[in-house]
């Protein structure tokens, strides 16, 4: 660590030097991404998130990435730090190895747009393509309908969801094999197919009982390392796998 | 402003509704559950046992092959190690190989391998004789009666 120490003033927080290499892409001019090293001083409460603002706000106005809420509710800024998935606004400066750079890369397995920015969209086809709605039969209820703690506590990790799309871009079979419905399609599936409100199970197992569905799955466990909500991705989706086996929800 | 990234994936479509998937996922599982005793079995009674390594030659396997139990041993480990292993490397191949061309080339050199192979070795196992009657006498090992 090269944390200097300011001014000594009482409870000051630490400041230190901290260099980012940022995957930069301007598909305007670039025909190749490319390395960019940045140095600026943080401190000890600063996120990843916050050294790339003041890259963007002080220094280079032209780096592109995105963020919205900037405390890990809304999903969009899932970034490869390190070489790893995690949201640039929930990782910590202090928490990486800042004697060396901070490696900054856009999620893979999608089409990059600009710098850290990726296309989405195959990301959210294969979301909607497990149906991700309440699906019911017969008459509405004049009141909400009802589910007993047992029954919510089935499938309560896999509505914690913020599709971040780190558990996907992290998997190698995505990566390599981009058919592939990706984790976060099948949490996705999993919190409506173990809903005991909904009646869609059937056809959303099937849809993932596709040659591009669950079977895919080679329990890498990259997606629930990746998760920034602490899904156990994994095992949701062998939950799906033995609901499939056993065509039991 | 077009870039040179390649296209997006494109949507994705149901193929007909098989569970494929499902069978060739359990039979993986199956599969090496047994190899795993065929395999160790036979490591132990081939390796450890009696002389052990020193054992191994010709005669040893004829006899082997002479006992219909060890006969059926080595066609499930043929057979299951073959189909476990050629469907393993199928979905490699669909992991890594992209264009449909290539794929399709390389299933049928998977499967036109593992199809020799099979049938060779299933033919080994059930014809095999150590003293063929018409062979050359230098040719055959020590233990065959000589004619
Ligand atoms: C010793 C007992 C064995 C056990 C318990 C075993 C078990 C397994 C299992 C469960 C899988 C599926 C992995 C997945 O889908 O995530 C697998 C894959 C595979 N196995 Fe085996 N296996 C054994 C022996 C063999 C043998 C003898 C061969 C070669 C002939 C072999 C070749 C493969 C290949 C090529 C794959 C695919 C690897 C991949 O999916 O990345 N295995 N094995
Ligand atoms: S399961 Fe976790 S990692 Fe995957 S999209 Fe949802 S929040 Fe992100
Ligand atoms: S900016 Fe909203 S999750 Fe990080």
């Amino acid at each position: 660590m090269t944390a200097v120490a300011e001014a000594p003033v009482a409870g000051a927080i630490p400041s230190f030097q901290v260099t980012l290499r940022l995957r930069r892409f301007n598909p305007e001019t670039d025909t190749e991404p490319r390395w960019e090293d940045h140095t600026v001083t943080m401190h000890g409460t600063d996120r990843v998130l916050d050294a790339l603002h003041k890259i963007k706000w002080e220094i280079d106005g032209s780096l592109t990435f995105r963020r919205s809420c900037a405390h890990g509710i809304c999903g969009s800024d899932a970034m490869r730090i390190n070489g790893r998935n995690r949201l640039a606004c929930k990782t910590l400066l202090k928490d990486l190895e800042l004697h060396k750079p901070i490696t900054v890369e856009p999620i893979k397995g999608l089409a990059v747009l600009k710098d850290l920015v990726v296309d989405m969209d195959p990301f959210f086809e294969a979301y909607k393509s497990v149906l991700p709605f309440l699906i019911t039969s017969g008459n509405e209820p004049s009141r909400e309908r009802r589910q007993s703690p047992e029954d919510r506590a089935r499938y309560d990790d896999t509505t914690k969801c913020i599709m971040c799309a780190a558990c996907t871009t992290s998997c190698p079979v995505y990566w390599s094999d981009g058919q592939y419905f990706g984790p976060q399609a099948i949490v996705g599936a999993h919190r409506f197919i173990f809903d005991s409100r909904d009646e869609g199970a059937e056809q959303r197992l099937e849809i993932l009982n596709d040659r591009d569905g669950v079977w895919r799955c080679r329990t890498t466990f990259n997606c629930t390392d990746a998760c920034p909500r602490g899904i156990e991705v994994t095992k949701a989706i062998q939950e799906v796998k033995r609901a499939l086996l056993f065509r039991r929800v | 402003m077009t870039t040179t990234i390649p296209a997006p994936r494109t949507p994705r479509r149901l193929r007909g509704r098989t569970n494929t998937e499902l069978y060739a996922w359990m039979f993986m599982r199956a599969s090496g559950v047994l190899l795993v005793i065929l395999i160790f079995t036979h490591l132990f009674v081939n390796l450890m046992t009696g002389d052990g390594i020193n054992a191994l030659d010709f005669g040893f396997v004829a006899g082997k092959w002479a006992d219909p139990v060890w006969q059926v041993w080595d066609l499930m480990m043929l057979w299951l190690a073959m189909l476990h292993g050629t469907n393993g490397l199928r979905t490699i191949i669909n992991d890594y190989a992209e264009r449909d061309q290539v794929r399709l080339w390389l299933k049928v050199g998977l499967y036109t391998a593992t199809t020799i192979t099979i049938v060779l070795g299933t033919l080994v196992i059930f014809t095999f004789d150590p003293c063929p009657p018409d062979a050359a006498a230098d040719l055959l090992p020590s233990f065959c009666p000589v004619p």
